[in-house]
Order: C-alpha cells, then sequence, then structure tokens
C-alpha cells in the first residue's frame, strides 16, 4: 500500500471513494478542476475509465467529471 | 492579442480586456428598454429559457472579431408592453478562466462592448441537481455588482434524485431573489419578470463577506467561494439517501462501456453518415433539377446573350451548385444538434479523447473530424466547441482533408472510367477498395499533419480535458431545430456572398475572351460523333478562353503528374469546389453540360480522350494520381471563406491552401511517376 499522504486520484481504483486533501500546482488545468468543485474536503468518486484506460470518469458533487488520468494525478486523496 | 489573453485571465473583472470594444461614443441604450444579460453553466437549462423568454424575436450573430456567437432577443416583460433586451451569454461554468467565451461574457457584464451597454440585471440560471457548481459562477456573477435574480431549472429532477431544496431559504441566504422555472411549460416565467422588474436597479447592499473577495491569482478564492457554497447548500437541501445509480448511470454502463461503448460509438456514426448520404439524395436532386429549371427559365425572359450568359451558367449554376449540398447540411446540423443536446457528445469525447490526444488533439476534435466527412464546412463551425484557440485551429487545418461528400463525384467518374469490373482478392470490388483507400489516405495524413503541426507551428502544452458528463436528456425539439437553421442561415448567407463571387469570376474565366464561333479544325478530335454543334462550339470556347490559357500556362507544371492542359482546366476550375471536376471535363470533352460523374458519354469521352499527337491522355495511372490529388488539395472555395472567417486570419487561411496543395501535388507526382516505374500507366 502507498504512503496514504502522496495516494492521488489517477490512482484510486475504479469504484472507490476519497476525500481530496490537495490540489497540487497552479496551472490552468489545476485551477478549472478546483472551479469544477474539486476542492480539498470534498468527496470524489472513481466511476470508471474510458477504452483506452484514459481519460477518468469521477463523480464530485453530485455530477460527473470527465479528466485525463495526468490531470487526476495533481489531486490527493484520503481513501474513506 | 493573443498573447494578451493568457495574461489577463485571472485579472479582476473592470480591467482592459483584449476583446473589448473601446468605441465609447458609439453606445446606445433605447429609452426606457432595460438590459438583461442570462447567464448559467452549460447544461442548465438557458437556451430552453431564452427561447421561452424571447420566442422568435431573436438575433444570432457573432462578437465583432471573434467567434463567439452573440444571441439576443426581446423579452416581453408584462402586459403593459415593456420590453427588455436580453443577451444570452455563452454557457460558462467560471469567468475567470482565459477562454473567449469567458472573456466576452466579462466583457458583456463591465458593459465594454460596443452597442451594449452594463446590464442592468442578470439572470442567473442554476441547474437544481448541480447546485453546488452552478452556485459558483453565481458567486463570481454577484462580484459585478449587478442585480442579480435566479432562474432555478430541472426542480423536478432534482426531486427525483431525492434532493429538497428549501427555496425561500436559499433566497435568504444568498439575498437574492429566486424564481423555479420550467421554461418548456412555461411555468414561472411570468414570477421571473416580476422579480426582474422589481431586482433591477436596487441599491446592492452587498458589502460583507463573499461578494467583496474579488478574482485573484490565488486559488483560495475559489475554495472560498466553495466553502461559502458548501455552507449555503448544508443549509437549504435535504438530502435523502444518494441514489448512486442514476438514470444516467445506467444507460452510461452501456454507452461508455470499454467495448461496446466504441461500438456504438461507430454505429451511431455509421448511421448518421447513412442516413445523411441517403436521406439528402432525394430533396439534392430536387433542387439540382430546380437550379436546372431556374436557369432553363432565366434564359426564357433574358435576351440570349452575355446577360443570359451570366445569370444561367455563372450565377445559377455557381451558387445553385453549393446550395445543392443545404440539405446535408440540415441533417447533419441536425444530428450534431440532438447527440449535443442529449448529452451524448461530450461521451464521444470521453471515448475518444486517448486515441485523439496521440496525435496532440483534444477528445472534443472527434466530431468536428467526423462530420467533415459529410463537409468540411460545418465540420470546421462545429470546432467552435473546442476551446484552447490552438487546438482548434489545428483541427480546422486538418478537417478538410477527410474525404468530403463532393469528392465523390471525382472518385466515382474516375473508378466508373477506368476501374469498374475488376476485383481484389477475387471478390472485393477494385473500385469500393479505391474509394477505401482514398478515406483511408485522407484520414492518415490528417493525423500526420496534426502530429507536425501540434510540435510546430502551434505547439501548445496540452490542454485540460476536464469536461462535464452532462446528464442524458430528451433533446429539446426547439433548440435542436433552432440550431439547426441558424446553421443553415449562415451557410446560405455566405452561398449568396463569396460563393456568388468565386462564380461570376470562374464563369468569366471560361466566357471570355469571346471568340465568333469557329469550326473545329481536325487536329480537334471529336470523342463522339454525334455531339451537337453547339457543345463543339463551348468546347472551342473554353479551350481559347482565359481559363484556356491558364491550362496551357500550367501545363509544364501538371505534366509530371501525367495531367494535360485540358485536364488543368478542369484543375483550375476545381478549385472553386471539387465536383466543378466533373462538370468542366464534360465541357471540355464535349459530352454535353447535362453530363454527370455516371453518364456514359463521358465515361467513353475520358477513356478516349486522346491528345495533340493522338496518344491516349488518360490511364488508370492517370485516374489514380487525379484521385489522390483530390484527396489532399484544398479545391473548396466555401471552405476557404470559412476558415478565413472562423480563423480570422487570412495568413492560416493561405497557409491550409498552399499546405494542402502543396501536399497534393507531391503525393500526386510521387504516385504518378512511382507508378511509372513500376511499369504502369
Amino acid at each position: 500500500m502507498k504512503n496514504e499522504q502522496n495516494l492521488t486520484l489517477a490512482f484510486l481504483p475504479v469504484g472507490t471513494e476519497a476525500k481530496v486533501t490537495n490540489i497540487n500546482g497552479n496551472s490552468a488545468v489545476t485551477r478549472r478542476l478546483m472551479e469544477m468543485g474539486v476542492v480539498p474536503g470534498v468527496l470524489v468518486k472513481v466511476v470508471k475509465t474510458a477504452p483506452f484506460g484514459d481519460p477518468l470518469e469521477i463523480r464530485v458533487r453530485g455530477y460527473k467529471l470527465a479528466m485525463r488520468r495526468n490531470e487526476a494525478e495533481a489531486i490527493e486523496v484520503n481513501e474513506v | 492579442m493573443k498573447s494578451k489573453i493568457p495574461d489577463s485571465r485571472f485579472q479582476i473583472p473592470d480591467s482592459e480586456t483584449a476583446v473589448a470594444q473601446t468605441i465609447k461614443g458609439q453606445r446606445t441604450k433605447e429609452e426606457g428598454q432595460i438590459l438583461i444579460a442570462l447567464a448559467g453553466n452549460p447544461n442548465a437549462g438557458k437556451t430552453t429559457l431564452f427561447n421561452a423568454l424571447t420566442g422568435l424575436k431573436q438575433k444570432v450573430a457573432n462578437y465583432p472579431g471573434v467567434t463567439v456567437e452573440r444571441k439576443e432577443g426581446v423579452w416581453r416583460l408584462d402586459g403593459s408592453g415593456q420590453t427588455a433586451r436580453l443577451i444570452d451569454l455563452p454557457g460558462l461554468y467560471s469567468l475567470d478562466a482565459a477562454s473567449l467565451d469567458e472573456q466576452i461574457a466579462r466583457d458583456v457584464l463591465t458593459g465594454k462592448l460596443q452597442n451594449l451597454p452594463k446590464p442592468d440585471a442578470l439572470i442567473a440560471v442554476v441547474d437544481a441537481t448541480n447546485l453546488e457548481r452552478n452556485l459558483y459562477l453565481v458567486t463570481q456573477l454577484f462580484e459585478y455588482k449587478i442585480p442579480v435574480v435566479i432562474a432555478l431549472t430541472m426542480v423536478d429532477a432534482a426531486e427525483k434524485q431525492n434532493l429538497k431544496i428549501d427555496i425561500e431559504k436559499l433566497s435568504k441566504l444568498l439575498q437574492t431573489p429566486i424564481v423555479a422555472v420550467k421554461a418548456k411549460q412555461r411555468i414561472g416565467l411570468e414570477e421571473l419578470a416580476e422579480a426582474v422588474l422589481s431586482e433591477k436597479g436596487r441599491n446592492l447592499n452587498l458589502e460583507s463577506g463573499i461578494w467583496n473577495l474579488e478574482s485573484t491569482k490565488d486559488n483560495s478564492i475559489i475554495f472560498a467561494r466553495y466553502g461559502f457554497i458548501s455552507d449555503v447548500f448544508q443549509q437549504s437541501v435535504k438530502k435523502y439517501e444518494e441514489k448512486d445509480h442514476d438514470f444516467s448511470e445506467k444507460i452510461d454502463r452501456v454507452l461508455t462501456h470499454k467495448f461496446f461503448g466504441l461500438l456504438i460509438l461507430v454505429a451511431v456514426l455509421l448511421l448518421v453518415f447513412q442516413t445523411i448520404f441517403s436521406w439528402a439524395t432525394l430533396p439534392m436532386d430536387l433542387l439540382d433539377s430546380g437550379f436546372g429549371a431556374l436557369a432553363d427559365f432565366s434564359r426564357t425572359i433574358l435576351p440570349e446573350g452575355i446577360l443570359a450568359d451570366l445569370v444561367a451558367d455563372g450565377i445559377i449554376a455557381g451558387v445553385g451548385g453549393v446550395l445543392i449540398f443545404l440539405p446535408q447540411i440540415l441533417l447533419l446540423f441536425l444530428f450534431i444538434s440532438i447527440l449535443e443536446d442529449t448529452g451524448y457528445m461530450s461521451r464521444a469525447a470521453f471515448l475518444m479523447d486517448k486515441l485523439m490526444s496521440r496525435v496532440g488533439l483534444h477528445g472534443k476534435a472527434f466530431l468536428p473530424l467526423m462530420s467533415s466527412f459529410a463537409c468540411a464546412i460545418p465540420g470546421i463551425m462545429a470546432t467552435r466547441t473546442i476551446e484552447n484557440p490552438k487546438d482548434r485551429l489545428a483541427t480546422i487545418l486538418i478537417a478538410p482533408f477527410m474525404s468530403c461528400s463532393a469528392r465523390l463525384p471525382v472518385y466515382t467518374l474516375m473508378i466508373a472510367a477506368f476501374f469498374t469490373g475488376q476485383t481484389v482478392l477475387g471478390f472485393l470490388s477494385l473500385g469500393a477498395v479505391l474509394m477505401l483507400a482514398m478515406y483511408f489516405l485522407g484520414i492518415f495524413v490528417a493525423v500526420i499533419a496534426a502530429f507536425v503541426l501540434k510540435r510546430t507551428f502551434l505547439k501548445s502544452p496540452t490542454p485540460p480535458f476536464v469536461m462535464e458528463l452532462p446528464p442524458y436528456r430528451m433533446p429539446n425539439v426547439r433548440t435542436v431545430l433552432q440550431n439547426m437553421l441558424t446553421r443553415a442561415g449562415l451557410f446560405v448567407k455566405r452561398a449568396g456572398t463569396v460563393i456568388l463571387a468565386i462564380s461570376i469570376i470562374l464563369w468569366a474565366l471560361t466566357y471570355f475572351p469571346r471568340n465568333e464561333i469557329q469550326i473545329p479544325d481536325s487536329k480537334f478530335q471529336i470523342p463522339n460523333s454525334e455531339v451537337q454543334t453547339e457543345d463543339l462550339a463551348e468546347g472551342e470556347q473554353l479551350k481559347n478562353s482565359y481559363a484556356g490559357q491558364l491550362g496551357h500556362l500550367i501545363e509544364p507544371v501538371i505534366q509530371p503528374l501525367g495531367f494535360d492542359w485540358k485536364i488543368g482546366i478542369a484543375l483550375i476550375s476545381s478549385f472553386a469546389a471539387r465536383e466543378v471536376l466533373v462538370s468542366t471535363l464534360s465541357i471540355i470533352y464535349n459530352a454535353g453540360e447535362e453530363a454527370n460523374e455516371e453518364s456514359e458519354s463521358l465515361i467513353s469521352a475520358i477513356r478516349e480522350a486522346r491528345d495533340d499527337s493522338g496518344n491516349l491522355v488518360w490511364t488508370p495511372l492517370t485516374a489514380l494520381t487525379l484521385m489522390v490529388f483530390f484527396v489532399l488539395a484544398m479545391q473548396c472555395m466555401s471552405t476557404v471563406a470559412i476558415v478565413r472567417r472562423e480563423t480570422n486570419s487570412w495568413r492560416w487561411t493561405l497557409f491550409m491552401v498552399g499546405y494542402m496543395t502543396g501536399l497534393a501535388y507531391l503525393m500526386a507526382f510521387l504516385t504518378y511517376q512511382g507508378g511509372r516505374l513500376l511499369g504502369f500507366g
């Protein structure tokens, strides 16, 4: 098991729920993610991955959000 | 201007932005008419509400200098006849980011645009099923110090999801009136008007807390806004046990399934294109014969001579030749609108993003490229959904490589003339294989071109994919039809302007200089002994026209491709539109203007055409070379015009014409010379 501090959304198994602890970096991507509601403290769940393993579909604040795996790497989570 | 965009993205609303018009003197405000802007997240029901409020009284145009659509309508606020100008802002998630839509929205809210004063009130469309994220935009709207009224949509759907919203409480917490609306059933619209009327001009007393936070580069503002929203949400919304597997998720189990999802996507596309081709045939034929009849009619009412020729052969034939594609465009946009409105479009982007990102494109580029198989024009227009300007440009630059329907007549003619009745591997028809090969050649070159462009001229960091997968909804008939008609209107408008001008120029090139009708000399081959003298005269005229002279002029250039000057004329005229090749060839070979790609007289004329020294002009290799050229060359004035409009740059437009046609020449050269080395032709 990975060190929980460094677990990111990109490596969260499909179907698991987690709490966002931190968003790394300050790019257009991370800003957009936060504007879409992915901020520390919010619950997220990986719903599925697309046919070639990328992008991911997650559920946040009651809606579905798609993002690429490398974008999800910026989102640190704690499994709940 | 472009370089300014990234810098201005986090600036506070009042700062100058690049798109703002600074001509302040021209601002007008009609006496007594108030201006209201409609803002909201994509998929929140904003368009439906806009349509319900304005009815048919709407104008669609572009904001000056950019391709963001500007929708405006007149809203009758009450029985006394008071009206308001209603501006429909683009769908937005936020007002801080760099996208053109968001910049324009900021400019509208700050009153920076020409002829558009600062709005008197805002209507924020908020989707009750997605309250938290929708309220994020609302918290940003508050910062513009304009009275806001919230139109709460999809309350029923929220209740079905076990969300009970205490509207009164929410309204109190947000210090903003909230009206629940059902736009389709016209419920809540009067209340909305009342709320807007009583709200406009209200002195805002929003001194405290969240309203005064201004956008900074710091992300803490986002946390603060969402912190506030979570608070409000918890106090005003009761959530019963959360339904984890809602209706949309059930559909998605199939539609975005790793295997079936892709299969269904392919099936959907096949269905769309099959339908476009088969359904459009009848109206296209009708239009075709309609324009033919119109041309004949114009000849009967106009005195014989140059005017009649101009109207019939230049204007009606040219513009008609393009307007024939209207049914296809209508159908394609019908499907695009339905796919978009139901929510399937973003699933298609989700499914295809991995493949598209391999060449550096966004998943959203998939659909415009697919549409381009029907016609590059709607395809290029559909790239508007791609937010990143460089990605959008790259998609526009490769879209015309997709074999569009205008290439079909060319492929069909060449195959009918030289490759019929032959099979590959004993059972596949050579024609079908060649046809498929042409489509794949286009895709292959497009992929390479995208790869190269994204690493050279259009180098940019991979744009974020972060994209909402909205819940599936029944498409709104009104929205779908309106969307379709707007696009079609743009197409017709272009046909009436640019295409008209080009048709007249091309007609003039083939018409002048005018010679007296001569009896053809013996060297001129007559492939079909029963041709009428009129056709002969036409062939002779074409030979001596400016177009004919141009054909001779470019002959040295196209000789390495195996083309003679007559094919040269057809090539030149086909730069107006690819399918013009067929009609030009039939004029050149005197097969009569009635000829089409399947007419026997044209096919045999091509097969038997001989050059001045009596050698056959065409071989199967020449035909193949011509097909390769047509796959890659940028021969469509309508596309050139639309690219100019969508990129707002002649430089990129000319670049596209240049690189595509250069590639076409190179590949045709390799095909012909390679074929000869291998002993063909």
